[in-house]
């Protein structure tokens, strides 16, 4: 039987895990480059979007936020056939080769649900709530350099923005965890807020360390200032450290094991989308899966050089190495399992806090050296 | 300047965790009353599966009631099945056949295994650790493999009756139980490494809802909830059953009373099972499995009383015979009802997440409670 063969024992899993997430980047290694394409045939068209730059700006949006949401679609094939491999199981398996497309049918399928709203909600917040975290994920986006020419908004304080946008989305979960009038769901987003604005002290702190190190807030900035060597690798000492910190807050900022209090399925049964149906699930879906990109994308960037690599293209490097930081997210979520909310807290204010801030001061002392 | 202040408060919030809940492993209801995440007070409420079974029972020659004991304790259908027919056994004055003796054992210790692993995968998943879940559920299937080839069926066995096992083992059953069992103790040190070792797991479990020796006597805690608050009472040893006096095993307890306690006991018993089962496939005699009992089974007026050890506790049958073809009361003794009992005990002080954990140690079957 299949139960037998996929035993999570063999080596050959991981490494199949591996291969898949290198011919992935390879397809997109592929497509990105350029001499091997016809791009010219495009460039009536560039020039007619670069004279017009409020339809310039429109366009990348619209790219931007379909690129996200089929990305996402992906990722979560992604996490479902991880999850079934780590747990001796295939996945999703029936629509399309290898069950890839099995998130476009459940999509169609949220998209023709019901809509539900729970009759003593708050209608207009609960309606409100998804997009309110749905947004900032999808700002968040704006500014991460893909590659030296493909960034949304290329803001010299792209950090100070990438964090403060990306707080504002506790807001959304609070809104719809209130709106919903569960009580599951006011208990989730009581969690989510608190665990967020905790989180939030360390990772601010690591950034300021990268942020001192570079001399700059610009992400673009901070990636070329790699060129050649990568942060962890320069700078090991302060980095890797700051980048096993960034890693736990990044868990706990986007909700994901064994930080996902707020959603956590055997206490709060969903916590605060535990009301929510069809499409408005969706968008919460999508807005986790966009956070998860965002929050490896910025690790990517702080500590592993961003787009710089060998051989390959800048998109195919930047894409690599987000994926694997958010494969090495699903690993975690699906083995370890779920801390209470005053151990998470205590993890937090009584180790990462300090932790940051002697090495934010350590990094300010190495810089005046 | 004077500085008043006056004290916040706000209501607390009642919160009914279950008879819908992912984690209330079945129909429990519990009313809890909430200060923030912290637990005020805790009312756990029964019967949303009461079928009545004890007294359908009343209705039905002796022999007929064994197929309800499966839907008591359903995870364990033998070990309800044992405690049925022990109790018709003794008010009949039945002697079960040495070879039927030995195969109820290693039926039960089947059965508890399968039970255990129920236990580890809803744990583990009630702690956020689903994978687990998943690989105890793997072990599982095979167990319910092995059952299904013995009894034909995977959850509700009904075959151990009242006389003996109506069977013997099917062919070659006894090389694929050893070939499982030597891939299965391979496997438990595995899942047991992966949870026992986890710093997460430990800090969730360790010093979490403590069940005193003193409170677990006065509760009437049994099986491995007892064993995890540090008394080794084991019906198997105390009052042993069929041929349990044959059998080398150890009864495993710890003494900190809680829910780490009691699932290390759960494990350490998945080995001793193990080792039950092994000694019973090399020491089973030839011979008869099933004792012949009349067609028409009256037993003499009087009562009878068994005593089990099901993987949740002490599991007990209670009988009386007016002289009749049916019992005229018959009475299940559910440990899941008295570690419910529990609850109310324990609850008060603790956080929401931690609910989940105690509940998931003491590992309730509602069937059991509810009957």
């Amino acid at each position: 039987m299949s139960m037998q063969r996929l035993h999570p024992r063999s080596a050959s899993q991981a490494r199949e895990i591996l291969i898949g997430v290198v011919i992935a980047a390879l397809i997109l290694a592929a497509l990105s480059a350029t001499p091997l394409l016809p791009w010219h045939l495009l460039d009536p068209i560039r020039a007619y979007f670069y004279e017009r730059p409020l339809l310039n700006n429109l366009a990348k949006a619209v790219l931007l936020v379909s690129f996200m949401a089929v990305q996402c679609l992906f990722l979560i094939w992604m996490e479902r056939k991880f999850a079934g491999w780590l747990q001796a199981r295939l996945g999703p398996m029936h629509v399309g080769w290898k069950g890839v497309l099995q998130t476009f049918a459940d999509a169609i399928k949220l998209l023709l649900k019901e809509d539900i709203i729970p009759a003593l909600a708050d209608k207009p917040m609960f309606r409100l709530a998804p997009y309110l975290v749905f947004v900032p994920a999808m700002l968040t986006l704006m500014v991460l350099p893909f590659s030296p020419n493909l960034v949304g908004f290329d803001y010299h304080l792209g950090a100070l923005f990438a964090l403060s946008i990306s707080t504002t989305g506790a807001l959304g979960i609070l809104a719809a965890g209130w709106g919903a009038n569960n009580k599951y769901s006011v208990l989730g987003g009581m969690r989510a807020v608190a665990q967020l604005l905790s989180y939030e002290i360390p990772m601010i702190l690591i950034v300021l360390c990268v942020v001192t190190l570079k001399n700059t807030m610009s992400l673009t900035q901070i990636v070329e200032r790699q060129a050649g060597l990568w942060n962890i690798v320069a700078h090991p000492l302060l980095m890797i450290p700051g980048a096993l910190i960034f890693f736990s807050c990044a868990l706990a900022e986007v909700y994901r094991a064994p930080f996902d209090l707020p959603e956590a399925e055997s206490e709060l049964v969903s916590g605060f989308h535990t009301e929510y149906s069809g499409m408005r699930f969706a968008i919460f879906y999508i807005a986790e899966f966009a956070n998860n990109v965002f929050t490896a994308g910025f690790a990517a960037i702080l500590f592993f050089g961003g787009w710089h690599g060998p051989v390959l293209p800048p998109i195919a490097w930047f894409t690599l190495k987000t994926l694997l930081l958010i494969f090495l997210m699903m690993w975690v979520r699906w083995t370890l399992p779920r801390l209470r909310i005053d151990q998470m807290m205590s993890f937090c204010w009584k180790l990462l806090v300090p932790a940051s801030l002697i090495l934010f001061c350590l990094t300010a002392l190495s810089v005046v050296w | 300047m004077t500085l008043t202040t006056t004290e916040i408060t706000s209501p607390g919030m009642t919160l009914n965790m279950g008879p819908q809940h992912p984690s209330t492993h079945g129909v429990l209801r519990l009313v809890v009353e909430l200060d923030g995440e912290i637990i005020q007070s805790c009312r756990p409420v029964i019967g949303y599966l009461h079928r009545g079974l004890e007294k359908m029972m009343e209705a039905r020659p002796y022999r007929h009631n064994v197929p309800f004991t499966d839907r008591l304790d359903y995870l364990a259908s033998l070990n309800s099945n044992l405690a049925i027919a022990q109790a018709i056994e003794r008010i009949g004055n039945v002697t079960v056949p040495e070879r039927g003796q030995y195969l109820r054992v290693l039926l039960c210790e089947i059965n508890r295994l399968a039970s255990h692993l129920v236990f580890l995968g809803t744990f583990a998943t009630d702690l956020g650790a689903t994978t687990v879940f998943l690989y105890s559920f793997r072990e599982r299937e095979r167990i319910l493999d092995l059952l299904e080839a013995m009894t034909g069926a995977r959850l509700t066995y009904n075959w151990i009756r009242a006389g003996g096992v109506p069977t013997d083992l099917p062919e070659g059953f006894g090389e694929r139980l050893t070939a499982f069992l030597d891939e299965f103790q391979f496997a438990l040190d595995e899942y047991d490494r992966l949870l026992t070792g986890n710093r997460i797991f430990r800090a969730r479990c360790e010093g979490i809802g403590v069940i005193s020796r003193e409170m677990a006597v006065a509760y009437g805690a049994s099986g491995p909830v007892a064993r995890g608050s540090g008394i080794a009472y084991d019906i198997r040893k105390v009052a042993p059953y069929d041929v349990y006096d044959r059998m080398e095993f150890d009864v495993p307890v710890y003494t900190e009373g809680d829910c780490m306690a009691r699932y290390r006991v759960r494990v350490e018993e998945m080995r001793q099972s193990a080792r039950i089962i092994r000694q019973c496939l090399r020491e089973m005699p030839e011979g008869e499995t099933m004792a012949k009992l009349p067609k028409i089974f009256k037993p003499p007026p009087g009562e009878a009383y068994s005593r089990t050890e099901s993987p949740r506790g002490e599991l007990s049958c209670y009988l009386s015979s007016d002289g009749s073809m049916n019992p005229t009361r018959v009475h299940f003794r559910a440990p899941s009802f008295f570690h419910l009992g529990l609850l109310p005990a324990m609850l008060p002080g603790v956080k929401v997440a931690d609910v989940i954990a105690i509940l998931g140690s003491l590992d309730t079957v509602l069937g059991e409670v509810d009957r």
